[in-house]
């Protein structure tokens, strides 16, 4: 049987970050005063996410979603959740610019520290089918905000 | 078993090799690999015989029209259908099934009459009766499956005491591997006085398909789920449906004789072969099927079933992997589904990629049957007449390292 170590890009993959916010999703679950709704899709894998918003003003006050999928995508809305709360909807759309940017395999988006735990996803960009997965709760919430 | 690294120096993308490691190609109930008689075969048609066929007055387009009928008979033969004419290319199974829905299904089903799926169909025998169901005011019936994944019989005999007008079952489920007893359930069909439509795509690769003995009223295969080209497919039906049915596509090769408000139509199978048709998929096809021959079907069935059994044994070995269909040896093709704890099959692709296994992941276009699993998706490995015991091991420990991956066992 092998028993070859993990590839080093799967490890960067499926870092333990990664599958805590997969294992333990923050802000999951719905919110009673929503003010923006969005439910997206990615019809070839299955991946679903439910996103709500509450904003006020221009200011993104929480963010809460369900969703079914897998690792990456699921990661990928907890920590944009804990991310944008709080944020401007401009700073959110930079920061929606700037993951996309990361898994573009931008080097610069990589270090960016305004993306937090979300820098833990730069090694999506090597997994170019999966980037999808990554940007779907973005491209939620973008659908959600943009003007 | 079948001496598989003989078959395997014939399919030239085999020797492949994919992020470094050898091609461990176990994606084969969604599309299979080309071996070079077929290639050839394209490339010679293209070579020697293409012009538009059914209409050249010259020698080279005769040629080309002979080789094209040449594979409609090769493929009756194959499936033993009622006669070539009853044999109409097509797309795939997917364009077949539409056909009938559209033609046959428009012209006899009527508000208040009833159409039966399984809850185990492709969204390709789905759909189109989901469609056809709406636009004529029909009701359309599932059919539940048992938990270990077969056709509920006793809820297949509820649905037909409605006397529906049609009856749509897959030969072999794409998600689950079940060999359906498909004999049994047309002969119930038609006990119910309904008309009976096969998917096929699954069973023409990897069985014995005796249309005559099967009895079923139309079948719909693809080409290229059995070594032929893609674009490559067939509606096979008894003629006499055939003969009574309107056209589904309109223009040329389909008439007979046109005016400015209304046309004749030209005679079966060339009534439902509107344009130019595809010869080198046809020519293709005809080259599979002379391949697949030459092994022979029984052959292959029990390769299969032997790579199946082998790898439910080694998976369900895996402490956190969870195999669905049935368990029977008799009645499961080589299709293992599978999930593994919480690790998203989608992320087992990914992991087994990275070893150069290729498998599927997601719904497997059976999002009614995913439900019933009460997942949103599996993981599928799916084998053919090239993959060998070999390859079950290097799942076997590719799915270990992803384990391993996600914190489930020590690699």
């Amino acid at each position: 049987m092998d028993t070859s170590p993990p590839d080093p890009q799967l490890s960067a993959l499926y870092q333990e970050l990664i599958l805590d916010h997969y294992r333990r999703p923050r802000n999951k679950g719905t919110l009673e005063q929503a003010t923006h709704a969005v439910s997206l899709n990615n019809p070839l894998c299955g991946d679903e996410i439910d996103l709500q918003l509450r904003v006020d003003g221009d200011v993104i006050k929480e963010a809460r979603f369900v969703g079914r999928g897998c690792s990456i995508s699921q990661a990928a809305a907890s920590m944009m959740t804990q991310l944008v709360k709080d944020k401007s909807v401009p700073q959110a759309i930079a920061l929606a610019d700037r993951m996309s940017a990361m898994m573009q395999g931008d080097e610069g988006a990589a270090r960016d520290k305004t993306l937090g735990e979300l820098r833990a996803l730069a090694g999506v960009s090597k997994f170019p089918v999966r980037i999808k997965c990554a940007l779907l709760p973005w491209n939620a919430l973008t659908d959600a905000i943009k003007p | 078993m079948l001496d598989v690294a003989r078959f395997r120096a014939d399919f030239p993308l085999l020797s492949q090799r994919e992020n470094g490691h050898p091609l461990v190609y176990l994606d084969n109930a969604a599309t299979t690999q080309k071996p070079q008689a077929v290639l050839d075969a394209i490339v010679e048609y293209y070579r020697t015989t293409n012009a538009n066929v059914h209409r050249g007055a010259y020698d080279l387009a005769i040629r080309a029209t002979e080789a094209y009928e040449a594979a409609r008979a090769k493929l009756a033969e194959f499936v033993n259908a009622w006669a070539p004419e009853g044999v109409v290319f097509t797309r795939g199974t997917t364009e077949a099934i539409n056909l009938v829905a559209g033609s046959y299904g428009r012209a006899n089903v009527k508000a208040g009459d009833s159409v039966v799926v399984t809850a185990m169909d492709h969204h390709s025998n789905l759909v189109p009766w989901q469609i056809l169901c709406q636009e004529q005011g029909a009701t359309l019936r599932m059919v539940e499956i048992t938990e270990d994944g077969r056709i509920d019989l006793a809820d297949f005999g509820r649905a037909l005491e409605r006397r529906p007008k049609i009856v749509a079952f897959p030969y072999v489920s794409n998600a689950l591997g079940t060999v359906n007893p498909a004999a049994q359930l047309v002969k119930l069909a038609h006990a119910a006085g309904a008309v009976v439509v096969v998917d096929g795509a699954q069973s023409t690769p990897h069985l014995h398909v005796d249309l005559k003995a099967l009895d079923c009223d139309f079948y719909a295969l693809s080409g290229h789920k059995m070594l032929g080209p893609l674009g490559s497919g067939a509606l096979v039906a008894k003629p006499e449906l055939l003969e009574a049915m309107p056209p589904y596509h309109g223009g040329g090769e389909m008439i007979a004789r046109v005016w400015d408000d209304h046309s004749t139509y030209n005679k079966i199978p060339h009534k439902f072969e509107a344009g130019t048709p595809n010869v080198e998929g046809a020519v293709g096809l005809a080259a599979a099927i002379g391949y697949l021959e030459r092994i022979g079907r029984e052959r292959i069935a029990e390769h299969e079933q032997a790579l199946a059994a082998a790898a439910i044994d080694k998976l369900t070995q895996i402490e956190g992997v969870t195999v669905y269909g049935p368990r029977g040896k008799s009645d499961r093709a080589g299709v293992v589904s599978f999930t593994y704890g919480d690790i998203h099959p989608h992320d087992i692709a990914t992991i087994l990629d990275q070893d150069g296994i290729c498998i599927r992941a997601g719904h497997h276009c059976t999002q009614p049957l995913m439900r019933r699993l009460n997942v949103t998706a599996t993981a599928r490995a799916s084998f053919y007449l090239y993959n060998g015991l070999d390859e079950v091991d290097a799942l076997a420990a590719a799915l270990v390292k992803a384990g391993a991956l996600f914190g489930y066992v020590p690699a």
